[in-house]
């Protein structure tokens, strides 16, 4: 197993979304050799799904924005738990962030007056997301992999190769961060990093990338649910590499359900539907034809919502006089609202609601206002939405919650060497995440993961003074990827024949069970019943094996995949069972109001043995471990950007007064 | 619910060979092909290899060819198949094969790599571009372009002769010249790049013979032979062989 | 697996049979009609050339007052019928003694032959390659428009400068075309109908070329510096949208036009004339 093809770098960056290659250009721009690896081709991330716009408070379509209204919007729509300086870098430097994409070829959609339009969207003061048309995501990536390449032509110019200092390994799939060899005395948590095992998924080779430092920028961890927007890349790799690699995960338990997701045709299951079908007009009914949502409107919400369906279509041409709709409440109320309907067996036939605009508006005006709509339901479902409605519920869209991170250098904790960024960095959105704060989040974090990386590994030196991987953890990285293969043999103390489990059934499980137990509404008994089915899912995922061989398997990748599901799932469980409240993207049935003294509060999952050794049966228990941390107060001058009665909704008395 | 069962071949083999297999499979109400290579996955053949990712349509990995027609197989609705019909489904024929319905794909990413990259304005400060709307967006239509490589794929240039693979770019990279080269902003005539004048010498515009398959093949409905490679091609022609335009220019040193 | 695996040799195969690629014996698999498409076009063009031929070697029944058939038009030999107020232009002596439509459609046929639809539709109808989409096509090499004679499809533009003068000569004879047969003005006959929608196809296929786009604004950078010319650029994208049917659409009309002009020359048919 020693004898695998090993090359070193100076900055490994995992994953080649928005947050990865946004890393990668900064580490070679920095003067540091990098590598990317992502599971993928190059240019196919997730990112490309992403259809609002990047937020940056460019202020060109109302000068009145700027970081400070910015800052003060992402706090709010976190609901304060906000890793409040990662808030603010975000705020103030996304515009240079975004400007800069200008030069490197992005053509964003324009104002009058020739700059970068910007456009209204959900929690926004002003307009303030530069997008072009509703493909924003793919501009983003396209201008970053083009940005790659321009870099790769100077290589070549100065060099003759290509690859010289930037290199792109697409479909390869990282298992392991590897470390130092731990000195005799030292605790095993003071390892430094010194790269990363990988496999590259065409041919199932292994080969190991010596570096001092490593970038994880993964993104989230939404395909250990049934119903998601997310890609199947989306499997909390980076979550579950940084927590065997000893660094802890924060505030796992927030995680976004976006109510309108199609459920029907299952083709499509969980791609969003935009929240301005609702805006236009388009309204939710049960199977009895019944606009449910004026049954659940809360009584703080009373005051602002229409309480007769008259009164709520009045609204659409008349705002000023009318109050809105029930079906443009708060996401999370939505989404509550839906999954009571379907429970209490008024779903549609697939298990959503109806999602209805075709007696609402004349055909021609749906494919007006709504032509995406109309164009994504007409493709992709063959359902023409304006004669037919569309069958909706809640999909899992996005992770708040992540690896945590120092907010200036994106720097893991406990683990020196390793950086975060993107949608596996958490801490930026606190509770809830804002539309449009994504793309411009793996920019500003994007680049800083990648400038404190490669000075990072530049201080690291040369030769003997680099880190080396311990070879010990390269080859049980090794055993770990090919077990899948040898799952059909005996286990101990039991006769052989036993047959290896179907990866894929073991997926399918592992999604239901968090869908149904952990899904948007949570109960505390229906938690530990998760946490029961995941230990039992985790020794049975022990066997899981797969026919063939290496070459492009994907039963194999499946299998090799459910490790980092597994454990995400876990912290994601344990984390919403600890928390006794409800906030932003994490709702308590049993908790539903809102705690000022769990804002102070942080939850950090550990792996309960850090050595690292996964063991073939793995403790019953679990693995991880939940810790709590107060947060850092909110610096004074931060404060003050907000009215005294805000913050006494949010903070805590000591809070103010400190 | 309507559901059926429905007789499939799919290629299965790698460089050293392969055949089509047949397959019998359920199909529910509702689903494209992809679903269909994803229960044979789970059920029948754990080891197919097939790319995909966003199953919307929106990244361009899941391309291969459906009953001899490229197409993105997540983008093909199993109701326009008759119940009777056998779907054939193969690897994009194209490019060399590496397992199943995967392709080696890495000839696009050499000829992206031989398209000069944007040139940024002299003198223009990040956040002080100026453009308008109607300049942008002839070259945003191209940018639409989520690179399924199917036009690559379609194009009887390098399709029916591995020989002509060195010599040109693909309609897609093409594609990208005349993106650059209506790029309002691209500044680089003024660094000594011509790239009109390249398109034909170094990335093989005349193999083009405007046939229009990857525009019939184009998933988002980017008009590329209308759009790109005529225009393209009119560009190169000012250039090459029209002595007046040519004239003009020197004259008047137009960068128009 | 099914039979077949081993590796069928493959020397010297090409294309989709190359050594690389995924090994499918037949050079295509498409289910549908896709020969329809080639066949068609093929058919729809030997039958013009087969027509046209004829009728501009006849050197007869091209001019029946007040009409004149669009493949003599303008006439510019001795040989020609003098046509009262007509495009008589005796630019050629009286040496040429074979038809005169010879000297003035080479201009429309090599506006027509350079120009990009019908590029594409003989390519594919013709010389097969491709002839349908993802179907292999025949030849053992390829060098598409790189190398002469080919690459003179190039000069596309200068048939197109060309075109518009006989297009002008065309709506010449489509006014002359309301008189009568006496050259009294202010009449009109079914020619006259025929002539007039003949020449707006003509008009509208020769502005909704492919290199009038680019020459109206299609060369520009910056629209916003040219309104007028991105207005034209505009209307002349939307006709150039529409560049196949019109190619189709002012192809049949002008051989139908002729066609009317020959049964009223020849005595066949007679004019009926609507006042």
């Amino acid at each position: 197993m020693t004898q695998l093809e090993r090359q070193g770098w100076d900055v490994v960056v995992v994953g080649a979304g928005g947050a990865g290659l946004r890393a990668a250009i900064e580490a070679r721009e920095q003067g540091a050799r990098t590598a990317v690896i992502c599971k993928s081709l190059f240019g196919k991330a997730h990112t490309v799904m992403a259809e609002g716009g990047i937020a940056a408070s460019m202020g060109n379509v109302n000068s009145g924005d700027n970081w400070q209204v910015h800052f003060r919007d992402t706090l709010r729509g976190g609901k304060f738990l906000n890793q409040w300086r990662m808030a603010e870098l975000h705020a103030r430097e996304a515009p240079d962030r975004v400007w800069e994409l200008e030069t490197w070829g992005a053509l964003f959609d324009r104002t009058p007056d020739g700059k970068i339009s910007q456009r209204n969207f959900g929690g926004h003061e002003y307009p303030r997301l530069a997008h072009v048309g509703d493909r924003t995501g793919l501009e983003l990536i396209r201008t970053l992999q083009q940005k790659i390449v321009s870099l790769q032509q100077e290589d070549f110019h100065e060099f003759g190769d290509y690859e010289a200092r930037l290199k792109v390994f697409q479909e390869c799939t990282v298992t392991r961060v590897l470390k130092t060899v731990s000195d005799s005395g030292s605790a095993a948590g003071e390892d430094r990093v010194a790269g990363t095992f990988c496999y590259e998924r065409e041919s199932g080779r292994f080969f190991v990338l010596e570096a001092p430092a490593v970038v994880l920028a993964t993104g989230g961890i939404g395909k250990s649910f049934k119903v998601t927007s997310n890609s199947w890349e989306y499997t909390g790799d980076g979550h579950a590499l940084a927590l065997l690699a000893g660094a802890p995960l924060l505030n796992m338990e927030f995680v976004q359900f976006h109510p309108t997701g199609m459920v029907w045709p299952p083709s499509v299951k969980g791609i969003l539907v935009t929240e301005s079908v609702r805006g236009d007009g388009g309204v939710l009914r049960n199977s009895d034809g019944k606009r449910f949502m004026f049954d659940y409107i809360p009584d703080i919400f009373k005051e602002k919502y229409a309480q007769t369906e008259e009164e709520g279509d009045r609204w659409y041409e008349d705002p000023d006089n009318n109050r809105r709709p029930p079906e443009l409440l708060p996401r999370d109320e939505v989404a509550r609202a839906i999954n009571s309907e379907v429970k209490a067996g008024r779903g549609s036939p697939h298990g959503g609601v109806f999602l209805d605009v075709s007696t609402r508006m004349p055909a021609e005006t749906i494919r007006r206002r709504l032509p995406s709509m109309y164009h994504q339901f007409k493709e992709l479902a063959d359902v023409d939405i304006t004669a037919e409605a569309m069958e909706v519920g809640p999909t899992c869209h996005y992770v708040m919650g992540g690896v945590a991170v120092d907010s200036d250098t994106a720097a893991t904790r406990d683990v020196p060497g390793l950086y975060a960024a993107g949608e596996v960095a958490g801490g930026m959105h606190g509770s809830n995440r804002l539309g449009g704060n994504s793309l411009s989040d793996l920019l500003v974090f994007g680049r800083r993961a990648g400038l404190h990386a490669a000075q990072y590994a530049i201080a690291a030196g040369e030769g003997t003074a680099r880190p080396r991987p311990d070879s010990a953890q390269v080859d049980a990285a090794a055993a770990e990827a090919l077990r899948p293969f040898s799952a059909e043999g005996p286990e101990p103390g039991e006769p052989d024949g036993r047959p290896p489990e179907n990866p894929y059934t073991l997926h399918q499980e592992l999604q239901q069970t968090m869908n149904d137990l952990v899904g948007i509404i949570r109960r505390a008994p229906e938690m530990e019943q998760a946490l029961e089915k995941l230990a039992g899912l985790r020794v049975r995922a022990q066997r899981a094996g797969v026919e063939g061989h290496r070459q492009f398997n994907p039963g194999w990748h499946l299998a090799l995949d459910l490790r980092n599901m597994l454990l995400v799932s876990e912290c994601v469980a344990r984390a919403a069972l600890e928390r006794t409240e409800s906030r932003g993207g994490h709702t308590r049935e049993d908790c539903p109001a809102m705690e000022r003294e769990w804002r102070r509060v942080n939850l950090l999952c550990r792996l309960t043995d850090v050595s690292g050794g996964l063991a073939p049966a793995g403790p019953p228990q679990g693995l991880i471990a939940l810790a709590r941390e107060t947060t850092e107060p909110i610096r004074p001058d931060l404060l003050g950007l907000f009215e005294k009665e805000e913050l006494v909704k949010y903070l805590a008395e000591e809070e103010l007064h400190g | 619910m309507s559901s059926y069962t429905a007789a499939f071949r799919v290629w299965r083999g790698d460089a050293d060979g392969g055949a089509l297999e047949d397959f019998a499979v359920e199909v529910n109400e509702g689903e494209v092909v992809l679903d269909i290579i994803h229960r044979l996955q789970a059920t029948q053949a754990s080891d197919l290899a097939v790319r995909w990712n966003c199953k919307a349509g929106k990244c361009g990995s899941c391309s291969a060819e459906i009953n001899g027609r490229p197409r993105l197989l997540c983008m093909t609705r199993m109701s326009v198949f008759s119940p009777e019909e056998t779907i054939t489904v193969t690897p994009l024929r194209a490019f060399p094969v590496v397992r199943d319905l995967v392709t080696d794909v890495s000839f696009n990413y050499t000829k992206a790599r031989e398209v000069p990259a944007f040139v940024p304005p002299p003198g223009v400060a990040a956040g002080d571009y100026r453009m308008q709307q109607i300049d942008v967006e002839r070259p945003q239509e191209f940018r639409k372009c989520i690179e399924c490589f199917l036009c690559q794929d379609t194009c009887h240039v390098v399709r029916d002769h591995e020989e002509n693979k060195a010599a040109f770019a693909g309609p897609r990279f093409l594609m990208r010249i005349a993106e650059l080269d209506m790029h309002p902003l691209d500044a680089a005539a003024g660094a000594g790049l011509d790239r009109r004048k390249t398109a034909q010498d170094e990335h093989g515009l005349g193999y083009c013979n405007i046939t229009k398959c990857c525009t019939e093949v184009c998933p988002e409905n980017i008009k590329i032979t209308d759009n790109a490679l005529i225009p393209l091609k009119e560009r190169a022609a000012d250039r090459k062989y029209d002595p007046l335009v040519w004239l003009g220019d020197k004259i008047f040193r137009r960068s128009e | 697996m099914a039979t077949g695996t081993e590796p069928q040799p493959r020397t010297g195969a090409q294309g989709v049979h190359d050594a690389s690629r995924a090994a499918i014996a037949p050079r295509h698999l498409r289910t549908d009609r896709w020969w329809l498409a080639p066949a068609a076009t093929a058919a729809g063009l030997l039958a013009f050339i087969v027509y046209s031929t004829w009728r501009a070697f006849a050197n007869a029944d091209y001019y029946a007052a007040p009409y004149v058939s669009p493949f003599y038009s303008p006439c510019l030999a001795e040989n020609c019928v003098p046509m009262k107020g007509g495009p008589n232009w005796e630019i050629f002596g009286s040496w040429w003694g074979l038809s005169p439509a010879l000297l003035i459609l080479i201009f429309p046929l090599g506006f027509r032959l350079t120009c990009y639809y019908y590029r594409k539709a003989y390519y594919r109808g013709f010389w097969a390659s491709p002839p349908a989409c993802a179907v292999a096509e025949p030849h053992r090499t390829y060098s598409g428009e790189t190398r002469f004679p080919l690459i003179l499809q190039n000069i596309h533009r200068y048939f197109f400068y060309a075109a518009v003068p006989v297009a002008g000569i065309l709506t010449y004879d489509t006014v002359l075309a309301f008189r009568d047969e006496t050259y009294a003005w202010g009449h009109m006959g079914l020619g006259t109908i025929v002539f007039l929608v003949n020449i707006v196809l003509i008009w509208a296929y020769t502005f909704s070329c492919h290199s009038c786009r680019h020459i109206v604004g299609g060369r520009l950078r910056h629209f916003s510096k040219h309104p007028v010319r991105y207005r034209l650029w505009g209307w002349v994208g939307r006709l150039n949208a529409r560049h196949m049917q019109l190619a189709w659409a002012s192809l049949i009309s002008v051989a139908l036009a002729d066609f009317y002009v020959y049964l009223v020359a020849s005595g066949a048919f007679d004019d009926p004339r609507l006042f």
